[in-house]
């Protein structure tokens, strides 16, 4: 089977009025084998949001192929090879919770008994069942941000694109979104690329943790984090001092050199 | 009590509207009230400001004491019914024009550009200048069998009026979509006919309604002062014209089509409140998380 995700020599130059062209991902090279779970995590303006829409075929890149499943990225999103979810949930506020779940299946012709069969599967997923008939605007940003994985979910895609979709939930939402996609990922087999700015969200998720550095936009390192299998990863991994190796050395890896003291000032979000 | 309040507050402000007006009747100066030799304030006569009394009395009356005996209200109603259906007409052609307009500025960014400019131009020609050139050109066409008729013109120069806020606001309306939404459409892989019904159009009803209400009053205005330019009989534009030389014997008469026009507007945004009600689950707040 082709790995999920195959990026290589890819570089993005965005032409500014200012500052003329700027190079956003330079010589980026990543694989995501089918099921992995990738991280991208680096410092605001490192271009892993960039990388993520090269992936998903919002944006082409400058020079260098991306293929999705052995495709090149256009003809999988035209096949519907992967769900996105974005920072913002972005539901339809007109729409009930199932009938944004649904969105995807309606739009791609999926007939009435089969889609609200997926639709109450999917919400039963994320805990939400008894919300199908709710509004957006009735639900709090944790939800709104599990209706959107739902939808993200809907049409049981291979390849799993996710934007900081925790970063505007509260800690400890946070941390059983955490969970919950956990669970998710092991009960739907996906693979997923998953862009964030917390060293422990990454290292708790990973498999692997790609570490971006900025100007112009690069890898500088791909850390293996794997703690164990999805039943083995719960709360109490996040008290391990496997966990607080894994994290400093993301750290390390983001910082470019040994944090000698310890965990002092780590972002521990 | 809450519900009941908008309703209170409206018959308030007719009242206060007829307090001020008989008030000023009651303590104004029959000659008005005259500032170097400019009247500011008009006569208060039984002929310049006629008793509300009497506006209301005249209506109960024949239109003309030699006529068949039709009560003024009757033919006020039946010229009013005729100028609503053309101003229906008139804001029903100006919706589509105005939703079409938008639909291919949104579309073609060059079509923005070259086509707003001339929207909001379009607006500054003086109706009273467009009518006898909508009616002359309109003369000129022969479509088969079917023939220009006076009362075309009117409901296109209504049009005209009513089509300009429908495409402003529905060009903003279907322009109001996050960036997520529009990419999450992109990567659903759907066209942009697909993009309109689900994304655009739902998200554009905020912006459309207003502009739906302002098409109506514009459409309403449209067909009156169209009517009067082009000497078309038969609704309330040109009654007032007849009625109003009737003034110095009679001057309850010209109050009839008035108050047709009054209950004409209160028609037009009644049925566009309806709209309303009937799209209000597209009107929820934005989701804000």
């Amino acid at each position: 089977m082709s790995d999920a995700v195959r990026v290589s020599g890819v570089s993005k130059l965005f032409g500014t009025e200012r500052k003329g062209t700027v190079a956003a991902l330079d010589g980026i090279e990543l694989t995501v084998a089918p099921g992995e779970f990738v991280s991208l995590i680096g410092p605001s303006g490192c271009g892993k949001s960039t990388l993520l829409r090269l992936i998903a075929d919002l944006d082409q890149p400058t020079s260098g192929t991306v293929s999705v499943f052995g495709k090149t990225a256009r003809q999988a999103r035209i096949d519907q090879d992967y769900g996105i979810a974005f920072q913002q949930a972005g539901l339809l506020p007109w729409r009930t919770v199932g009938g944004n779940v649904e969105l995807p299946l309606e739009l791609h012709g999926v007939g009435g008994p089969a889609r609200r069969r997926r639709t109450a599967e999917l919400l039963d997923l994320v805990g939400l069942s008894d919300f199908a008939d709710r509004y957006p605007d009735q639900l709090s940003g944790g939800m709104q941000q599990r209706v959107a994985i739902a939808r993200a979910l809907a049409e049981s895609p291979e390849l799993l694109l996710m934007d900081e979709p925790f970063g505007a939930l509260d800690e400890m939402t946070r941390e059983r979104m955490q969970n919950e996609l956990v669970s998710i990922c092991a009960e739907t087999g996906a693979a997923v690329v998953f862009v964030t700015h917390s060293i422990p969200e990454a290292v708790f998720l990973s498999d692997r943790v790609a570490v971006m550095s900025p100007r112009p936009g690069r890898i500088r390192t791909i850390l293996p984090v794997r703690l164990g299998s999805a039943g083995d990863r719960d709360e109490d991994l996040r008290e391990t001092g496997e966990f607080f190796a894994a994290v400093s050395a993301v750290r390390e890896a983001l910082h470019g050199m040994p944090a000698g003291d310890g965990l002092r000032g780590l972002d521990l979000r | 009590m809450r519900r009941a309040r908008p309703a209170v507050l409206g018959v308030a402000g007719v009242l206060l509207l007829a307090l001020l007006w008989e008030g000023y009747k009651a303590v104004g100066p029959a000659g008005g009230v005259v500032v170097n030799g400019l009247t500011v304030l008009p006569r208060t006569s039984d002929l310049a400001m006629p008793h509300l009394w009497t506006m209301l009395a005249r209506l109960g009356e024949p239109v003309t004491a030699s006529g068949d005996g039709t009560p003024l209200w009757l033919a006020v109603v039946r010229a009013s019914a005729f100028t609503l259906g053309l101003s229906a007409l008139g804001w029903l052609l100006g919706v589509v024009v105005g939703m079409l307009l938008a639909m291919l500025m949104q579309r073609l960014r060059t079509a923005e550009s070259a086509l707003l400019p001339w929207i909001v131009l379009s607006q500054t020609v003086p109706l009273i200048a467009l009518a006898p050139l909508v009616a002359g050109l309109g003369a000129q066409l022969r479509l088969g069998d079917l023939r220009w008729e006076p009362w075309m013109s009117v409901v296109v120069i209504a049009s005209y009026l009513a089509f300009f806020p429908v495409s402003v606001g529905a060009l903003r309306g279907l322009e109001s979509p996050e960036r997520a939404h529009v990419e999450l459409m992109r990567s659903y892989a759907v066209g942009w006919w697909k993009t309109f019904f689900r994304l655009r159009l739902p998200a554009s009803v905020p912006y459309l309604l207003p502009a739906l209400r302002l098409a109506a009053a514009n459409a309403v205005i449209g067909t009156v002062v169209a009517e009067v330019s082009i000497g078309l009989r038969g609704g309330v534009g040109r009654m007032m014209l007849e009625y109003a030389s009737a003034a110095s014997g009679d001057p309850g008469k010209p109050w009839g089509p008035i108050f047709g026009a009054v209950v004409i507007g209160l028609v037009a945004a009644g049925v566009v409140a309806l709209i309303g009600i009937a799209l209000r689950g597209y009107r929820r707040a934005e989701v804000t998380a």
